[in-house]
């Protein structure tokens, strides 16, 4: 059967240069960074190669960018980090209601212990408006956190003209662009962002491995505890490879891009057109101001489930939302914030694209999807064509 | 070393000989774990959360994993939470027990000869009110039973003891101390850092009577940034961060498969060798040792002859352990001061200190730490520069 990957905003496939370049990591060049011989300071030549890469990419400065286990642990560094730094500068922290659940639920874990959190709403294609942002910053806020790009709807938000405010301000500002690097351009000086989390997997490195950029002299309080690597903030025997592999995918994604993007926006417009060709289907998301590989459409009367299953039976795979939740019943709180039913939410589909798809195999899902979706709604029961 | 030479990858290998004795910080992966690891890194890639085929392939490939590891500790499948290492493990166990039970109780024992990932996790607890009691160990490193007997207190939280010390290689007597804990204070848990064991020497958390055990993959010739704290069922414990519901909530963010994948195939390796690999590692052990003691005299083991069979810490007065380092690097030999962590620090070691060593005896002390893949012609090699080097500069301390 054939195989087509459209999940690649739950992760993707790792680029073959990276593997290579990981391999001898992990058989060879298996040192500890923190040992003193020489075997140690190869490893960490490695990993200070690939902090360099990783500054580069971002427009920033290599002692910026601390290596984490992946954004979810980025996230949570960022955004306790700076609250239990600041605690005596106040207890205020603006979010908006579609971050990830990294996102969300470190700020909920900080509502416990008594902070203040603003959870913004978004409009109906799930921007966040950068004035509700000013409006909402008050004397003792200390955080705004707002992700660049929706991993769910694709949305891109506003970033740079929320950084302009929250920097007038003086105010920390905190971007998850997990979604946004290697699709759109991610540097840290344009978009005025004192943290940003980005993670490997989300752009054929490998899983396990991800970073945080922390602009010099934003004051980090660390909660993990142990040996002195990434600068305290981060302790633990360094993931070599997995770090060169997020240096070398990093390389990759951001070269060339321009060419990359425009071949997957293809794919994905004609992929949107010939998915709102079947009746009663609409686009989730902003119709512009979108990811480049990011279509999420909801199909009225069928369940996004069955029709995830349907697909996988074609071998083609794709989601109905984030992947970290998707094990749960609820209807995604995304497209909840942004003003759908519970069934148009739960009739969701996403389809993500990366570089390796081709067009043909985007005929091949527009072959089998109408098939799917008649197939599928003849036999729910709340269709009204039926019969 | 076997993988260099199959390999030579980099220039400078192939003409010089390499022998690694520093096993202890990290080893090399294994060339079926790699093999393990592309197949998921290149093939199965999909997201264990993903409810497709390729979701459902790699959470299958992360719950056989699972049952590897959780099965080594002596426990099982549902028990056994993956992080990023052995460092995060630790400190997921004893800050997730001591958060979560601080209604109960604010009293936490560990032993001042633990991993900095322990000792810090512990100050960091002091700092949000938790009281924590260091106990001290005697001069082979062992902890004093009769110190925790005493320390041991009703709303006791957590003892948190390693198995074998990562500097000494000294072997704790853990299953004495579950039982002492169970006996005074049954409410306590009981936490194992089985880093330097795990893989090496026997691991049982029903003997130990053990409710947490940590473990690490690089350490075993697994993959680094990959580790697991196995928690008996009905454990409670606060997770270090939020935002999945991976691991039962407990470790959100999308899993290290690869690592995961590489950490089981490394555990099967060891495991199925266990006994062969720990007879080998013990006979290059006393090999090594009776070549040095032959090779150069006024030295001290400081590592109890009862110690794990892979790691020996040898004083050689007159030298300082640092510049012997650097020396052996030279001859393409690999061996430490200390713990790798520590070895940036200019303060001496805290185990050695615990144990009653002089500052300048520790500044004069190496780690050797071995694995199955040395050969006893390394050993040879590295005694023989190891007496060149000591000898060269004790001439020149002496000369001062």
């Amino acid at each position: 059967m054939r195989k087509v990957y459209l999940d690649n905003a739950a992760t993707t496939r790792l680029h073959d240069e990276v593997f290579a370049e990981m391999l001898p990591y992990l058989k060879d060049i298996y040192g500890n960074p923190s040992s003193i011989h020489s075997f140690g300071r190869e490893a960490r030549k490695a990993v200070e190669e690939a902090r360099e890469k990783t500054a580069a990419a971002l427009g920033a400065e290599p002692r910026e960018i601390i290596f984490t286990s992946g954004a979810t642990e980025a996230n949570n560094i960022a955004i306790r980090g700076v609250a239990r730094a600041l605690l005596q500068k106040g207890r205020h922290i603006i979010t908006t209601a579609v971050e990830h659940h990294a996102v969300l639920d470190a700020c909920k874990a900080l509502e416990e212990e008594g902070y203040r959190v603003t959870v913004l709403p978004v409009d109906a294609y799930g921007m966040v408006s950068p004035q509700d942002v000013a409006d909402a910053i008050a004397d003792d806020t200390i955080l705004v956190s707002v992700m660049l790009a929706n991993n769910e709807v694709g949305t891109v938000m506003p970033v740079a003209e929320i950084g302009k405010i929250c920097r007038e301000r003086g105010v920390i500002f905190h971007t998850d662009a997990v979604q946004a690097v290697g699709a759109l351009p991610v540097n840290v000086d344009d978009l005025q962002v004192d943290l940003l989390s980005l993670s490997a997997h989300k752009f054929h490195g490998p899983k396990g491995v991800g970073a945080l950029y922390v602009r010099k002299g934003t004051k980090l309080k660390v909660f993990s505890f142990g040996g002195a690597q990434e600068r305290k903030m981060r302790p633990g025997t360094e993931n070599v490879a997995g770090i060169v592999g997020l240096g070398k995918a990093i390389e990759l994604a951001t070269t060339g891009m321009e060419a990359k993007v425009s071949r997957i926006k293809a794919m994905r417009d004609k992929l949107i057109a010939g998915l709102l060709a079947i009746p009663d289907t609409r686009l989730n998301g902003h119709p512009e101001k979108r990811l480049p590989g990011n279509v999420n459409i909801s199909v009225k009367y069928v369940e996004g489930e069955s029709m995830i299953l349907s697909l996988d039976l074609k071998g083609i795979a794709v989601s109905s939302g984030s992947a970290c939740t998707s094990g749960s019943l609820d209807p995604s709180h995304v497209l909840m914030a942004m003003g759908l039913d519970h069934q148009t939410a739960h009739g969701s589909l996403r389809l993500t694209l990366s570089a390796n798809n081709t067009e043909e195999e985007i005929d091949y899902v527009l072959s089998v999807m109408p098939d799917i979706v008649a197939r599928l709604r003849a036999m729910s029961p709340v269709y009204p064509g039926k019969e | 070393m076997r993988f260099a030479a199959e390999t030579g990858t980099v220039m400078r290998r192939e003409i010089m000989r390499q022998v690694y004795l520093d096993n202890s910080a990290t080893t090399a992966v294994l060339p079926e774990v790699a093999a393990e690891m592309q197949k998921v890194l290149l093939d199965a890639y999909g997201n264990p959360s993903s409810l497709h085929t390729m979701g459902v392939e790699a959470e299958r490939i992360k719950n056989a994993a699972r049952r590897i590891l959780a099965e080594a500790c002596g426990g099982r499948e549902e028990e056994l939470i993956f992080t990023s290492g052995g460092t995060e493990a630790n400190n997921l166990a004893v800050k997730g027990v001591a958060r979560r039970l601080k209604r109960r109780g604010r009293h936490l024992i560990t032993t001042q000869v633990e991993h900095p990932s322990v000792l810090y996790a512990c100050r960091a607890l002091e700092e949000e009110g938790f009281s924590v009691t260091y106990l001290p160990v005697d001069g082979t490193g062992r902890v004093r039973l009769d110190a925790l007997e005493e320390a041991l207190q009703e709303d006791t939280l957590l003892v948190s003891v390693m198995h074998v010390n990562n500097e000494t290689g000294t072997v704790m007597p853990v299953a004495e101390i579950g039982r002492l804990v169970k006996e005074k204070a049954p409410e306590a848990l009981f936490h194992v850092d089985a880093v330097q064991s795990f893989g090496k020497l026997p691991v049982s958390a029903g003997d130990w009577q053990a409710d947490l055990i940590t473990i690490s993959a690089h350490k075993i010739h697994g993959p680094k940034g990959c580790g697991a704290l196995w928690r008996r069922a009905g454990v409670p414990l606060a997770p270090l961060f939020h935002g999945g519901d991976q691991e039962a909530g407990l470790r959100p963010g999308t899993e290290n498969m690869a690592g995961i994948a590489g950490f089981a195939a490394a555990a099967r390796l060891a495991l199925a060798e266990q006994s062969k690999r720990a007879a080998g590692l013990a006979r290059l052990k006393e090999f090594f040792l009776r070549a040095v003691f032959a090779a150069i005299p006024d030295i001290t083991v400081n590592s109890p002859k009862e110690a794990a069979p892979h790691i020996v810490s040898i004083t050689f007065p007159g030298v300082k352990g640092e510049v012997l380092v650097h020396e052996l690097t030279r001859w393409g030999i690999y061996v430490s001061t200390g713990s790798a962590c520590h070895s940036r620090r200019a303060d001496p070691s805290h185990v050695l200190l615990a144990m009653g060593r002089t500052p300048k005896e520790i500044e004069a002390t190496l780690r050797f730490s071995f694995s199955p893949l040395n050969t006893e012609a390394e050993l040879e090699y590295t005694v023989e520069k190891l007496q060149q080097a000591v000898a060269h500069l004790r001439r020149l301390t002496r000369r001062k």
